[in-house]
C-alpha cells in the first residue's frame, strides 16, 4: 500500500536506555517471557525499501533466549549491522551515554523457512506463515512462548505474515568474549511500501502491571504523519511525541558513515516518541506515512470496521477530488443557511 | 503437577469396558471444549450426574495447554506442581499444540460446582478459568 505522498521515507529506532537489557520483540527464555529493560529497532524507509536496524540484549542468564519480531514484508538481505548508528541517535536527542546490546538464536520448522542467517552468537531466522504456524514453529525451537502469544501473533499475521525470529545463544556469545550489555547490531533491508513499527509486540507476556518503555526515532524525508498521534485518544497514556525537527547534518553524517548506512538521505526530519505506557495500554503499533499524510489504520493495528476503514481509505485516495467537490457545496450550504438565518426586515409603515 | 483424587469429581477411565464389549456403552454426554487465545469455550458448563461426559478438547493455539478439573484442594496443590505433562489421569490432561485430546468423567454429586484450569506457568492469570456444574 504506497503511499499518496511520493517521498515517503521512514525510519523507526526503539532505543531502550533504562538498562543493559535491549531488544526489538518479544523475548522468550526457557520459563516463559524475559523482562525487557529496553529494546533497541531501527527501521529506515527510502526510496521504497525500508531499512531495519536492531539490536537485542539481554539481562545475563545461560542457554538461548528467542525473539520474534514481525516484519512488513520479506528483507532481502540481512547482514551486521553498523557499530553506531544506534547509539549516536540516542545522543542526538539525549546526550548522555547508551549501550546498546544485542543477541539471539533459533532454529526452523513448519512456517516457511525464506532465510536463515547467523550473526556473531545470533541465529536469524526469516518466516512466512499465520500466527499458528509461526507460533509452532517457535514451540518446536524452543521457544516458551507466554499465553498471550498465540492472539499477538495472529494480530500481525493478520496484516504481514513476515516474522523474525531470532535466538541469542548466551553460551556461544560467553565462548566469544560478550559480556552481558554487549549486542550484535542487525541490518535488514526490506522493499516494502508499507512501512510501520511494531509496538504491541513489545508487550508479549506482560501482565498489566507492567510497563513498555521504547524511544521510537523516527528519521523522514518530511515530517511524518504518525497514527496513533503522540498524545491523541488513540494513543497510550505514556506515548509522548519527545523530538520533531530537522535531523542535523551532524547527525546525517555520522548516520552515514556507519557500515550499511549509506543509504542516508542528504536531509531528513528527525522524530522522537517516548514510550512509557502499561503494557495493557499498548495494544497497537506505530503506523507512518512518511510524507505526512494519512498513515494507515491497518497498519496501526486498530480494528477499523469495514465501512470506517473504507471511509478512511478513501478519504486517502479521493481527499482532493471530495475537497474539490464538497468544498463549493459546503460554501453553498452555509451562505444558505446564513440567509435562512437573517431576520426579517422589519416590518415598514405603510 | 502431582494428584492424588479429584475430590468431589469421580473420574473414571470407560475405554476399558467398552472395549472389552461385555456391555453396551451407557448413555453419554459430549462436551466440546475450544482453546483458543489462551481461553477455555464454553468456560460454563453444566453436565448431568452419574453419567459419562466425553471432553473433547480441541486446542486452536500453537502452544501447550492444560486441561485440570478438580475442587479447590486440587487446583492449589497443581498451581506449585512439577508434573510437566498430564495424561495419567483423566481429569489431568495436556493438550498439545493446535492438538486435540479426549477424556471422559462420570460427576456423580449433583449440585457439585468444579472448576477447569491451565496450570501452564501464566495461563491461569490470563485467563484460562472454567467452572463446571454437576445438575
Amino acid at each position: 500500500m504506497r503511499r499518496l505522498v511520493p517521498l515517503a521515507a521512514a525510519m523507526a529506532v526503539l532505543l531502550l536506555t533504562a538498562g543493559p537489557t535491549l531488544a526489538c520483540g518479544g523475548l522468550i527464555g526457557p520459563n516463559g517471557a524475559v523482562n525487557l529493560l529496553r529494546t533497541t529497532t531501527f527501521a529506515g524507509y527510502h526510496d521504497g525499501v525500508e531499512h531495519y536496524v536492531t539490536a537485542f540484549a539481554f539481562a545475563g542468564g545461560e542457554g538461548e533466549f528467542g525473539s520474534l519480531v514481525p516484519l512488513p514484508d520479506i528483507p532481502t538481505s540481512i547482514e551486521r549491522g553498523g557499530d553506531w548508528t544506534l547509539q549516536r541517535l540516542v545522543l542526538e536527542t539525549e546526550p548522555q551515554p547508551a549501550f546498546l546490546a544485542a543477541d539471539a538464536a533459533l532454529g526452523a520448522a513448519r512456517a516457511e523457512v525464506l532465510m536463515e542467517v547467523r550473526i556473531d552468537a545470533l541465529d536469524i531466522t526469516i518466516l512466512r506463515g499465520g500466527g499458528a504456524e509461526v507460533g509452532e514453529w517457535a514451540t518446536d525451537h524452543g521457544f516458551r512462548l507466554p499465553p498471550d502469544a498465540p492472539e499477538v501473533l495472529d494480530f500481525y499475521a493478520n496484516r504481514s505474515p513476515i516474522f523474525l525470529a531470532a535466538v541469542f545463544d548466551a553460551d556461544a556469545a560467553a565462548a566469544r568474549g560478550q559480556a552481558v550489555g554487549d549486542g550484535t547490531p542487525v541490518h535488514l533491508t526490506i522493499p516494502t511500501d508499507d512501512p510501520w513499527v511494531p509496538l504491541r509486540i513489545l508487550a508479549l507476556g506482560k501482565s498489566e502491571a507492567e510497563t513498555v518503555e521504547a524511544d521510537v526515532y523516527l528519521l523522514t524525508d518530511e515530517r511524518p504523519a504518525l497514527l496513533p498521534a503522540p498524545g491523541s485518544l488513540m494513543a497510550a497514556d505514556g506515548m509522548k511525541l519527545a523530538h520533531s525537527g530537522r535531523a542535523s547534518d551532524s547527525l546525517l553524517a555520522d548516520l552515514r558513515s556507519d557500515k550499511g548506512m549509506e543509504w542516508v538521505p542528504e536531509s531528513a526530519w528527525l522524530t522522537k516518541v517516548r514510550i512509557d505506557a502499561a503494557a495493557s495500554d499498548v495494544s497497537f503499533d506505530l503506523a507512518i506515512d512518511a510524507g505526512g499524510g494519512l498513515p494507515s489504520l491497518v497498519d496501526a493495528g486498530f480494528k477499523a470496521s469495514g465501512p470506517a476503514q473504507a471511509l478512511w481509505a478513501t478519504s486517502r485516495a479521493l481527499g482532493p477530488l471530495v475537497l474539490i467537490v464538497a468544498l463549493p457545496m459546503l460554501m453553498a450550504w452555509f451562505a444558505a443557511t446564513m440567509f435562512s438565518r437573517r431576520p426579517a426586515p422589519p416590518p415598514t409603515g405603510a | 503437577m502431582r494428584s492424588r483424587g479429584v475430590g468431589a469429581v469421580l473420574a473414571l477411565v470407560l475405554a476399558a469396558p467398552f472395549a472389552a464389549g461385555c456391555q453396551p456403552p451407557p448413555e453419554s454426554v459430549r462436551v466440546e471444549i475450544v482453546i483458543r487465545y489462551s481461553h477455555f469455550t464454553p468456560s460454563e458448563i453444566s453436565v448431568p450426574h452419574g453419567m459419562p461426559v466425553r471432553f473433547v478438547l480441541i486446542s486452536q493455539d500453537p502452544i501447550e495447554h492444560e486441561w485440570l478439573i478438580g475442587d479447590a484442594a486440587f487446583h492449589e496443590r497443581h498451581r506449585t506442581g512439577t508434573e510437566p505433562q498430564h495424561g495419567e489421569r483423566p481429569n489431568e490432561v495436556t493438550i498439545p499444540p493446535l492438538g486435540t485430546v479426549e477424556t471422559t468423567l462420570i460427576f456423580d454429586a449433583p449440585g457439585e460446582m468444579v472448576a477447569f484450569i491451565c496450570h501452564v506457568p501464566g495461563h491461569e492469570a490470563y485467563g484460562m478459568v472454567g467452572t463446571l456444574r454437576v445438575t
